[in-house]
């Protein structure tokens, strides 16, 4: 039997294409707009074609944020992942533990991101925060407000205690999907436990720690709110992100173009190294 | 090499068993000798597999002792059982090569790896895996990584016993019999004890020196294929294997004689008979015959096979099911039947009355 060709199913897709274009593209457009134009006002525009991208590529301040950025993204992921298995990796299987083991683990993901920095900052007070007073009375000198390095710690820690869950989750999740047939088989086989989670459960959880690693990757290179609520980008603009530093640009210093240009480059930034490692996770599936 | 005895063996998987119902396996006293071919063989659900995996050490059981040529090792773990397991569904290590694969059991033992080589060639040359050695694993059909599974069992050499738990059910039926006369093959060449789980009759028969029939947790005969089939000790064995299963017919007793259709095909002991709930008579569909003075019966249906031909048939409310010849004329009407009384049997309670 042939099958029929019928191309008016397109007109169905008009919908979803329209509400897009309303809450995404038509926003993005605006972006574009100003990236390319200069105003001094009374809605009046010049045109001024890639100058401002230009300016953002090789700005000083851009390059330091970047780097800031990628840091702090690195550092979240080399601990967040690794840790996150290893919880799943301990956590009970079967009977009463595990549902009380999934709320707590649950529980950090429920809190705001505003409420997350504001407990943060208070926890980690040097003088009346319960972290900040405590690292104090061992004799360490810790002030986040004041050190960049405690400043980087208190907010790599807070990253990590508000996000590694979700990879916990996601492992367990893959983990809780092996049939019991591939422990048996491995015992049989005489396999390691080293040799189990290499050989076993490590590709086994392959498909949903990429999610994972993808997920933790855009929202922590994506990060605002936390931080600006910690640290506010300080001491001084050693926890500015690009983020912070973005709206620093557009909304501090009102300037619209080169905020705009840098919300471009952002915006591919984030979705280059999302296609780059999605490539690099997947090339082997196809095989 | 080991021969291995299963003593006194119960299994509940609830953790506070009371009845006989909560047990998984009810009682199991068994012995593998060491390089028989045996089969274990029931339905689903009948404790095949928990059988097998107590054997492995996967499994502890509750009470009673595993014995490998009589040490007890109900407590050693399934690694120092030196035992093989394939199992149901193919379990491959996506990772690696289909070569790393078949490896795999003998690096873990810390074979040097020039013996690694031989075996794995010798076994994938056996189950036609050479040409995808190098290739990932990952990759390979359903067939493929059962082949993988299998060959994984079969590539140690100092192994006590080499299990299957249903290994085919994953293949084509065409590479299905050519596997399992590997199989057999392979246990006439190296001698090792096998021990092959499943619920189809064909693979059970072919396979096995030794059957051992299960039925809701315990074994209930063990036998050669041709016993299973000539002597069932119990119906379900009887109905079990066969194609189509042996016919069981209700009787009554009277006086002490087993009747059916005012026949008298047997008897028992007056005094028992009033503490039986059912005694019935066995007989297999290929000793039926029609003859003109037996049990007159209704054709309801005829199944034409080619080489004979199945024929339904009821008797008042008794369902009789015959194997003819192809040349035997089937009565349209006035059928009677007669049974083979070498090969009609009364069963009490399930159980054959000798």
């Amino acid at each position: 039997m042939l099958k029929t060709t019928n191309q008016k199913a397109w007109f169905l897709v008009i919908p979803v294409v329209a509400l897009v274009a309303f809450n995404a593209l038509i926003p993005l457009m605006t972006v574009v707009n100003y990236s390319v134009q200069e105003t001094f006002g009374d809605n009046v525009f010049f045109w001024e074609g890639v100058k401002w991208f230009e300016q953002i590529l090789h700005s000083e301040r851009f390059h330091q944020s970047f780097l800031r950025q990628l840091a702090f993204t690195g550092m979240i992921l080399a601990i967040e992942v690794p840790l996150g298995i290893g919880v799943a990796l301990t956590m009970p299987r079967k009977g009463f533990w595990v549902s009380v083991c999934l709320v707590l683990m649950a529980l950090p993901l429920l809190i705001p991101w505003n409420v997350v920095g504001a407990m943060w900052n208070i926890f980690a007070l040097p003088d009346i925060g319960l972290l900040g007073r405590g690292i104090n009375a061992l004799g360490i000198d810790y002030n986040f407000t004041q050190q960049p390095v405690s400043a980087w710690l208190t907010t790599v820690l807070m990253d990590v205690w508000h996000w590694t869950s979700l990879v916990v989750l996601l492992s367990y999740a893959g983990l809780c999907s092996i049939p019991d047939a591939y422990y048996q088989a491995a015992k049989i086989d005489g396999a390691s436990s080293w040799s189990v989670f290499r050989h076993i459960q490590l590709p086994k959880m392959k498909r949903v720690l990429t999610i994972a690693i993808l997920l933790r990757f855009m929202d922590s290179f994506m990060i605002y709110t936390e931080p600006f609520v910690l640290t506010g980008g300080g001491p001084g603009n050693t926890t500015t992100f690009l983020s912070i530093d973005l709206v620093k640009i557009a909304l501090g210093q009102f300037d619209l173009g080169p905020a705009a240009a840098m919300s471009l480059i952002y915006f591919f930034v984030v979705l280059l190294m999302c296609w780059v490692f999605y490539t690099l996770m997947m090339r082997n599936e196809r095989e | 090499m080991a021969k291995i005895k299963l003593q006194k063996l119960r299994h509940s998987y609830m953790p506070s068993a009371v009845s006989d119902e909560d047990y998984a396996l009810k009682q199991i006293d068994l012995t593998f000798e060491d390089g028989g071919a045996y089969a274990l063989l029931g339905p689903s659900g009948c404790g095949k597999t928990t059988l097998l995996n107590i054997i492995s050490g996967l499994l502890k059981p509750s009470e009673g002792k595993v014995v490998f040529d009589g040490f007890d090792v109900t407590n050693t773990p399934t690694m120092a059982r030196q035992i093989a397991q394939v199992f149901q569904f193919p379990v491959v290590y996506d990772t690696m090569t289909v070569f790393d694969n078949l490896a795999f059991p003998l690096r873990n033992r810390g074979v040097c790896e020039s013996k690694v080589i031989m075996r794995v060639t010798e076994i994938a040359q056996m189950l036609e895996l050479e040409a995808s050695l190098k290739q990932r694993a990952s990759g390979l059909t359903a067939d493929g990584k059962q082949k993988i599974s299998l060959g994984r069992g079969l590539v140690r050499e100092d192994v006590n016993v080499i299990m299957f738990d249903e290994p085919l059910t994953v293949i084509d039926p065409h590479l299905k019999w050519e596997l399992r006369s590997k199989l057999k093959e392979l246990h006439q060449q190296v001698g090792v004890t096998m021990i092959y789980v499943t619920h189809d009759q064909t693979e059970a028969l072919t396979f096995a020196e030794q059957v051992f029939v299960m039925h809701e947790g315990a074994v209930v005969q063990q036998g050669t294929p041709v016993e299973l089939f000539e002597k069932p000790k119990h119906t379900f064995v009887g109905h079990f294997i066969g194609s189509p299963g042996m016919n069981v017919l209700q009787c009554e007793v009277r006086n002490g004689a087993v009747m059916f259709a005012g026949n008298e095909v047997g008897r028992v002991s007056d005094s028992d008979a009033n503490g039986w709930s059912t005694v019935e008579l066995g007989v297999r569909p290929e000793f039926v015959t029609f003859s003109s003075d037996g049990v007159p019966v209704e054709i309801t249906k005829v199944d034409d096979l080619g080489r004979y031909q199945i024929v339904s048939a009821k008797h008042e409310e008794h369902r009789i099911k015959m194997i003819v010849g192809e040349g035997v004329q089937v009565p349209a009407e006035n059928a009677r039947v007669a049974f083979d009384s070498n090969h009609a049997r009364v069963y009490v309670d399930g159980w054959v009355q000798d």
